[in-house]
């Protein structure tokens, strides 16, 4: 048998989580160079996974997952731990992997004790303990290809994740004491009520498609294909199944927590919201609604493009009218979804591949920008943009990497996002141009909400309180860069990227039987 | 046939004396029940022979040893294919020994360990005269606040007595779902509910609470008796006979006539249906699904907290089982009958109890209407009509009685200078100042919640997974809108705990003794075992999960 490398791959920060918990309490940094090197080993599995995974393998009867693992677990459930990866997997799996440990650098002073307290209440442990925990949980949800198993995952992350959001805050307004935020625990009251409600539905869903298919398993239906369902039967699982999804991605109607969640939690914990816990939701859209219920998705596509519609037009108007800095990027991102979710639903391979690279590009802009925010906060303790101004002539490399954070949001084009925003556009317009169209000005909005924030905070007169403000340290500085120069890197060439996601994205068309829209016009070679 | 042989027990006294069988007992196959009912008798010699100092190290050596024999009984009798195939009908038809009745007595051998342990904790309570104090009265018989329960407390005299009453009741939870005719049934349930009563109100601290928690629950579980024995009657009046196997026969009309005597009631639909309905409601008050269930939260809160524990997981057990044998072996035929009105009531239990607990803020009655909502959890399982339903409840139930032990056990340690705090604004910020019994706490709340990889996940897609293959998808809808929202006051007190600031004149968590803490300790672990590892338990309960008829 071969090296089980998917588990490793999770095993790892799973391990290094306990690991990290268990260190003494006056052993404080050693907790956190033992997570961030966990995370860089990781980031080598993560990377190990990359070289493996051949993009344009076929399995034997049509089973396009590689590298997978299979073995019995719930027998009587029909419940087996089986992973494997396809080309989106493997893509979201490197994202999670690689922002981690900036995660991690991130947030290095975040959980300090302000005081030693008695000597069993270990703050810095647990933060460092709970991020690799995620890490493990989202990694196992991208590889999962059971669908139990994918659920356990896909909902016991949600407790590690309220912890963090509920248990670190901001250090703005503490005054050396450390006081509770009702907000704060409100906020995660609020997002696990939400992403709980969302996965009992699911659960509903799930056990239904267990009465209907007798297994959980996608790697038997790649190979034997999809059990016979009815039409309504199919559309109720898609429901309960979607909804969980658009919980979690956040799709409007249903994203209101989101803003509340990353606007108390501190930067490198909305980072890990947004950027990868999020992100499972969108990927579980390609994977378990596309391909399990092909019909049902189609049947509800209209519905769920004009939601996505929505979420792109009402998130970036929100995020104009926003006055704090963190809940600005939390709309921002629920614009973003918006775009991910219509490119997914496009049903057509620009529309897919575009939505995967966005959900990776994404991720990667919003760390960015987020953790630049964060480290502005922290220097100034306050998340409102009214409290700034002017802070380019004090901190010029801060203001730099905030302006680049900025621009890859609204996607500029030469950063990465752009691409990503372009095919989904593109993939929606050929076949929904109406849609496509209107779409178009959620960039716009972008580019207002933008850069009016750089421009009330960075640009103008210096406020007498950012007069002091330090510019980005050499640890701040290890975690802007190499997200910048990725940034910079799958805007100018990404076909590294596109070259593994592509043909999986051929794979989820095929299963939903939808062929791109041709051109009218043969386009001019 | 022993079933008819029973009968003319009863109907033939007339005749010669010769004429009446010797009763045949199968000692071994029914000595699970035979130890534990055995050493409550020596218990009860205890108190009147053994000088009161060694009392309680009599005791709680003898109950433990007794239960943990009685447990290998029950292993030994499950190894040796009592459960599969060599499972039958013992004690002239009164008795049946299969595999649900063995996976039920275990579950509730090792639940009344757990009890053991809880009753003998002698650490949390601070020490009154030099003396070391458990959960109970002084003296049970003495006035509340009068002279002589100062005396009592001065002279260190302690209720031992709640160690043979334990014992009582776990002896007649042991025979409530083994019992194979509807007599053995009503006196199972007497034996069992009448030491819960007692036990019930010998609190060592809030003792008018406590009687009055026994009192409520006594008058109402009375009626709750009367109504089964009510129903009993009017059963016998239909079918002619108390034995499972006959009302089964009659109902289905294979047989008829089984009494020439009862010719003119025999048959009638009124009777039956009436009759099961009543019988079916005492089973429901015992297991506290909605509208029966209004004893609970008071009965909880009132009780000692080890009683409480030990009842809140044991009663459901016995009383389930009970359940699934009448519907299962008596009442098949009528399942077209009984099965909506189960859904009604599962799906106001599962709803009720859920909403209910939300403006709760004691913890003990917290857990009482959480213990109703999963009463419903687990009935969606017991309408499902299949062997997968019959294993899915007995897995649930083995899940559910652990955390629930475990629970009240960690209640039990939190204390400030009025004994337990119970009041859940006392909790807030516990995490911060007992981060290990807080995260043990935690742990029980999520299995609860049934977050996936606790014992609480798995038990409750077994019993979904079973409703919805027997076609009950609404209440699988039900259930997981209930479980969103019995989620939310779990999760609430753990916010309380983690992220609120402790209070000055917060409580403190008492450093239980080992006893206690085997309790706990095994409560998590069976918590993560069974929800990461569910395999073998799960094979474990559907092989026991066939009825001998």
């Amino acid at each position: 048998m071969s090296f089980p490398l998917l588990t490793a791959t999770a095993a790892l920060p799973a391990l290094g989580a306990i690991a990290t918990a268990a260190v003494p309490a006056a052993r404080r940094t050693a907790a956190k160079w033992l997570a961030l090197l966990v995370s860089l080993a990781t980031l080598g599995l993560a990377v190990a996974v990359l070289v493996r995974f051949d993009p344009d393998y076929v399995g034997p009867k049509g089973n396009f997952y590689q590298l997978t693992e299979s073995h019995s677990w719930i027998a009587d459930f029909g419940v087996r731990y089986e992973l494997g990866v396809d080309g989106i997997g493997v893509a979201l799996i490197a994202l999670t992997a690689l922002l981690i440990p900036f995660v991690i650098l991130a947030g290095w002073h975040d959980a300090d004790p302000l005081e030693t307290r008695s000597s069993r209440w270990r703050p810095t442990q647990g933060f460092f303990a709970l991020i690799l925990a995620v890490e493990a949980m989202v990694i196992l949800s991208f590889e999962a290809t059971d669908v139990f198993l994918f659920y356990i995952f896909f909902e016991a992350m949600l407790i590690p994740m309220y912890f963090l959001i509920g248990g670190f805050g901001d250090r703005a307004h503490k005054d050396g004491e450390e006081v509770a935020s009702t907000q704060r625990s409100y906020a995660a009251v609020k997002f696990l009520l939400y992403n709980l409600a969302g996965g009992l539905i699911m659960l509903a869903a799930v056990i239904g498609f267990y009465v209907v298919a007798g297994h959980f398993s996608l790697q038997t239906i790649a190979e034997d294909g999809l059990p016979d369902m009815a039409t309504s039967t199919e559309r109720w699982l898609f429901l309960g199944f979607f909804f969980a999804f658009a919980v979690k991605a956040p799709l409007w109607p249903l994203h209101t927590w989101l803003p509340n969640a990353m606007g108390e939690a501190t930067a490198p914990v909305a980072v890990l919201i947004t950027a990868v816990v999020d992100k499972v939701g969108t990927f579980a859209m390609l994977r378990f609604c596309l391909q399990l219920f092909p019909e049902a998705s189609k049947w509800a596509t209209p519905v769920i493009l004009v939601l996505a519609l929505i979420s792109i037009i009402y998130g970036a108007l929100l995020a104009v009218g926003q006055r704090d800095i963190k809940r600005l990027v939390a709309y921002a991102s629920i614009s973003h979804f918006g775009f991910i979710i219509m490119g997914i639903f496009a049903m057509t391979s620009q529309g897919q591949s575009g939505a995967t690279l966005y959900m990776v590009n994404h991720g990667i802009s919003t760390a960015a920008l987020m953790l630049v925010a964060g480290f502005l906060i922290s220097r100034r303790g306050s998340r409102l943009i009214a409290d700034y101004g002017g802070v380019q002539k004090v901190a010029p490399v801060l203001a730099g990497t905030f302006l680049i954070g900025s621009l890859a949001t609204l996607s500029l084009p030469g950063l990465a996002p752009f691409v990503s925003e372009f095919l989904v556009l593109v993939g929606t317009f050929t076949r929904y141009p109406v849609i496509g169209i209107i779409a178009t000005f959620g960039i716009v909005l972008a580019a207002l909400y933008t850069l009016v924030l750089y421009q009330r905070t960075m640009t103008g007169p210096v406020k007498p309180e950012v007069s002091a403000m330090p510019d980005l340290r050499v640890r701040e500085l290890v975690v802007v860069t190499p997200l910048i120069a990725l940034l910079i890197f799958l805007g100018v060439f990404p076909k590294p990227l596109t070259d593994i996601v592509n043909p999986a994205v051929k794979q989820t068309m095929s299963d939903v039987q939808k062929k791109d829209p041709q051109p009218e016009v043969e386009a001019a070679k | 046939m022993s079933a008819v042989a029973v009968h003319s027990l009863w109907t033939m006294a007339a005749d010669p004396i010769d004429k009446i069988d010797a009763p045949k007992i199968e000692y071994g196959q029914l000595s699970p029940t035979l130890i534990v009912i055995g050493a409550a008798i020596i218990g009860v010699l205890i108190e009147a022979f053994v000088p009161r100092k060694s009392r309680y190290y009599a005791q709680v050596f003898l109950s433990i040893v007794s239960l943990a024999a009685a447990f290998a009984a029950v292993i030994a009798l499950a190894t040796r294919g009592y459960g599969t195939t060599k499972a039958g009908i013992v004690a002239m038809g009164a008795i049946a020994v299969d595999g649900p009745a063995l996976f039920l007595q275990g579950t509730i051998l090792l639940a009344g360990l757990l009890g053991v342990f809880t009753f003998a904790e002698r650490r949390l309570d601070p020490v009154a005269h030099g003396n070391q104090v458990d959960s109970f009265a002084a003296q049970a018989a003495s006035v509340p606040g009068s002279d002589s329960e100062k005396a009592a407390v001065k002279a260190g005299f302690t209720t031992t007595e709640v160690f043979p009453l334990l014992l009582f009741a776990i002896g007649g939870m042991l025979l409530f779902p083994a019992a194979n005719d509807l007599l053995t049934l009503f006196i199972a349930l007497e034996v069992f509910s009448l030491p819960l009563y007692l036990l019930c109100a010998v609190a060592r601290r809030k003792r008018i609470m406590s009687q009055e928690a026994a009192v409520k629950y006594f008058l109402l579980g009375a009626f709750a008796s009367a109504f089964t024995l009510f129903g009993i009657a009017l059963l016998y009046g239909y079918a002619g006979s108390v034995s499972y196997a006959t009302i089964a026969q009659v109902v289905d009309g294979s047989i008829e006539n089984v009494t020439p005597a009862l010719a003119e009631t025999m048959g009638n639909d009124a009777l039956l249906l009436i009759g099961a309905a009543m019988l079916v409601m005492g089973l429901l008050f015992k297991v506290g699904a909605v509208p029966f269930h209004m004893w609970t939260p008071d009965v909880y809160q009132g009780a000692p907290t080890p009683v409480t524990g030990f009842m809140a997981a044991a009663t459901k057990v016995a009383a389930f089982g009970a359940l699934l044998r009448l519907l299962y072996v008596v009442l098949p035929g009528l399942s077209w009958d009984w099965r909506p009105v189960m859904w009604a009531v599962a799906i106001v239990t599962m709803l009720g109890g859920a909403i209910v607990a939300i403006t709760q803020t004691d913890i003990k009655r917290l857990l009482a209407y959480s213990s109703i909502a999963h009463a419903g959890f687990i009935l969606a399982g017991v309408i499902a009509t299949s062997a997968d339903g019959i294993s899915s409840v007995l897995f649930y139930l083995g899940a559910y009685s652990f955390v629930t032990i475990g629970a009240f056990a960690v209640v039990t340690l939190v204390r400030d200078a009025g004994g337990e705090a119970t009041h859940l604004s006392k909790w807030a910020g516990l995490g911060r100042r007992s981060p290990l019994v807080a995260a043990v706490f935690a742990v029980f709340l999520l299995a609860f919640a049934g977050i996936p990889l606790t014992s609480g996940f798995a038990g409750k897609f077994a019993v979904f997974k079973a409703a919805a293959e027997g076609g009950a998808g609404a209440i699988v809808v039900v259930g997981v809108i209930s479980s969103a929202i019995a989620a939310f006051f779990y999760i609430r007190v753990i916010v309380l705990m983690f992220f609120s600031e402790p209070k000055p004149e917060g409580p403190t968590v008492a450093v239980p003794s080992p006893l206690t803490m085997t309790a706990i300790a095994f409560g998590v672990v069976v918590t993560l075992v069974l929800g990461v590892a569910p395999q073998y338990f799960l094979d474990l309960a559907g092989q026991a999960g066939v009825f001998v008829r």
